[in-house]
């Protein structure tokens, strides 16, 4: 599968050589930011492409991936997952078999999710750049924790923001991040959750940028930073594939994850972007429902336009007004999408849906009493939809899920969202 | 000739500076732009620099941000600004230019495009345009629009712009450069910094008159800019007097008061 180009040689560029040196996907991306930005952004520009061809920041890289992150991260075949997809594939008369859900465990990378794959690349480049202090904004606390551990590991200096009511749902997050000598700042203005406190780190950004690097915690923002996040990211996608190879003896069928910027999902998708064999789908936050306000699935329910510097799909009004969202998942709470998965849906090559905040509480409790996995929230979304997904295939295919995070930081937000649910609970 | 580069003229040729303050449409109440702008005209402004609310201005400081805010909140859209600016366009002299973010603009044109989207704001009284989240590399499309409806497209130059940018960044723009006095974002300062370097700079790039803005708030700073500026920009400093206005007082007698003491500064 891998070689299906050789031969003849694509007529189509390859989905994969994506941005162009203008930072676009197709016609999305692009760097709409502030003309003060744009220095840094040109200094970033030059400093990652210094360092694509240079092996010490990669040999660098891969020992710290190797030993503080714990990687590679382990392929799991859920075996009582997969046998409740069966379960359902038979209640629904669907015969009675599924695909095996294979789990690649970001949830045991160190600090608890893909992020931190992120901020350490991130973290050698402001190294490179000779800044001292690093900025970053977080919805569910995992990248504001994975951005203080690089910060301490580098020894710089780490100020994350937060809006106040993630840092009320992420509790155990701002504790860490504390922990590991970082400041958190409450943001207080607007829906007070992860758009916002962008906007704050943008705007800390602006004034302190000559000093200060922005370590952005998906594959958002303007030209180079979604392409830096994604490249730091496809480890995921490049063990992932190795394993599978190893362990399903082929490429998987199918590959499942939740996409709120995007960054765990565009980590696992971009190394199978080419390997046309491979479906690819994105799994959003559907919220409560599909009505405006009540839901985070951008790509679902978007339309193209900007926000924070680049061009992608986006929950607007029609007066371009960014919308209100909503999820029960801090880290997916967010009105835009990186551009590469806008480039993805448009040219066809990824599919995506949205998981009801209900279907991700019941997810959640799935994975945990089938395999004694806790995942995050965010993740409960993808396990959702891996299962229905499986529960619809043949037991000979295989489905890839990125199990992006664990829910230790959620176990307070979710018990209390079951208790709503059922107060018997 | 536009209106804009008519107003630098004149003041170019009685050896004037021009004060350019910025309010907020929609801010500190939903119908307080007209009569704003009228008291501007009356108190020594030229050229009225008109922001669009916009859910997030990430180049605002926290004063502009609440007054976005606050407007959006009240029901201010950018249709209302224009039926505003049409109903008492006829009364008004001075120049009339937009600060809408792109991500606004982009809106309205989807479906639509960039030149009918500024051939509206034309037709309703608006002179030009800044866009102060689209560098001069997405800007081609946004400056064309600008040119085909006689309509000026003015880029900001940054502290931490380059030279050899910021004299491609002056050749692009029309009607007037926009120079940013700091880095950072929109806000009251006490200091002002030395800008005689990169105003010599952009003089020897273009022809264009200079307008200064980001951080200035008093008759001080004023005077301080326009020894080397042809014009200063206040933001800020206004939009937090009429965010507290008092209640025996109107936005417009607040806003026409502040404009005259700062005009002082043009002297």
């Amino acid at each position: 599968m891998t070689t299906m180009h050789t031969g003849t040689k694509p007529v189509e560029p390859r989905l994969s050589e994506v941005p162009t040196p203008e930072g676009r996907f197709g016609k999305f991306g692009g760097q709409y930011v502030p003309e003060t930005l744009m220095a840094a952004l040109a200094q970033l520009e030059e400093v990652y492409e210094s360092v694509r061809q240079d092996r010490n920041f990669w040999d660098e890289l891969r020992a710290l991936f190797a030993t503080l992150v714990g990687r590679p991260t382990p392929l799991y075949k859920a075996s009582r997952l997969t046998a409740h997809a069966a379960e359902l594939s038979r209640r629904s008369g669907n015969g009675g078999q599924a695909a095996t859900i294979w789990l690649k465990r970001e949830d045991l990378a160190h600090t608890g999710a893909h992020k931190i794959n992120n901020t350490l690349g991130q973290g050698l480049l402001t190294k490179r750049m000779g800044k001292k202090r690093i900025i970053a904004e977080t919805g569910a606390g995992q990248h504001g924790v994975a951005s203080a551990t690089a910060a301490a590991h580098l020894g710089l200096e780490c100020d994350v923001y937060m809006g106040s009511e993630d840092v009320r749902r992420q509790r155990l997050n701002v504790i860490r991040m504390r922990m590991l000598g970082a400041r958190v700042i409450e943001v207080d203005s607007g829906s007070r959750t992860l758009k916002d406190a962008t906007n704050e780190a943008m705007r800390d950004w602006m004034g302190s940028v000559e000093r200060t690097h922005y370590i952005i915690g998906s594959v958002v923002g303007p030209h180079p930073f979604p392409m830096i996040v994604r490249d730091f990211q496809s480890i995921i996608g490049t063990e992932a594939k190795a394993q599978s190879l190893r362990h399903m003896g082929r490429l998987p069928d199918s590959i499942v994850a939740c996409v709120g910027g995007g960054s765990n999902a565009a980590g696992i998708f971009y190394p199978f972007v080419d390997d046309a064999k491979v479906q690819l789908i994105g799994v959003e936050a559907g919220g409560r429902s599909r009505e405006p306000g009540q839901h985070a699935a951008t790509l679902s329910f978007g339309s193209p336009g900007v926000l924070h510097g680049t061009l992608s799909y986006v929950l607007q009004d029609p007066n371009g007004q960014t919308a209100d969202v909503h999820s029960c998942s801090a880290g997916l709470d967010y009105p835009g999408v990186g551009p590469e998965h806008s480039y993805w849906k448009d040219s066809g090559r990824v599919t995506y849906t949205a998981t009801s905040d209900e279907q991700a509480l019941d997810a959640f409790t799935l994975l945990a009493q089938t395999e004694g996995i806790i995942p995050a929230l965010e993740t409960s979304h993808a396990v959702s939809e891996a299962v229905r997904l499986a529960s619809t295939m043949k037991s000979e295919q295989n489905v890839l899920l990125c199990c992006s995070g664990r829910g230790d930081k959620d176990v307070e937000e979710a018990s209390r969202l079951l208790a709503l649910r059922n107060p018997r609970h | 000739m536009g209106r804009i580069d008519t107003i630098f003229n004149e003041l170019r040729s009685a050896n004037r500076r021009a004060l350019m303050p910025f309010v907020c449409a929609g801010h500190p109440r939903l119908d307080a732009l007209p009569d704003v702008l009228l008291a501007l005209q009356d108190s020594g402004a030229s050229i009225v620099e008109i922001g669009i609310p916009f859910s997030d201005p990430i180049a605002d400081g926290p004063v502009i941000a609440a007054a976005m805010h606050g407007a959006i909140h009240a029901g201010c859209t950018p249709a209302l600004v224009l039926d505003q600016i049409a109903s008492i366009r006829d009364r008004l002299r001075i120049g009339l230019v937009g600060m809408v973010s792109i991500s606004i603009m982009q809106r309205l044109a989807a479906g639509s495009s960039p030149a009918l989207v500024l051939a509206r704001f034309r037709d309703a009284g608006f002179d030009g345009f800044i866009f102060p989240d689209l560098p001069l590399e997405e800007s081609e499309g946004w400056r064309s629009a600008a040119a085909e409806t006689g309509t000026t497209c003015s880029l900001l130059i940054a502290p931490t712009t380059p030279p050899e940018r910021a004299a491609r960044i002056a050749q692009a723009s029309t009607g007037f450069l926009y120079l940013l006095a700091r880095s950072g974002i929109t806000g009251e300062r006490s200091e002002m910094p030395d800008l005689s370097g990169r105003i010599a700079e952009l003089r020897r790039a273009s022809n264009l008159p200079i307008a200064v803005g980001f951080g200035i708030a008093t008759p001080d700073h004023v005077r301080h800019v326009v020894q080397t500026a042809d014009a200063a920009i206040v933001g800020s400093a206004l939009v937090r007097r009429l965010s507290a206005v008092p209640p025996d007082r109107s936005p417009a007698q607040v806003a026409g008061e502040f404009c005259r003491e700062l005009s002082a500064g043009l002297a």
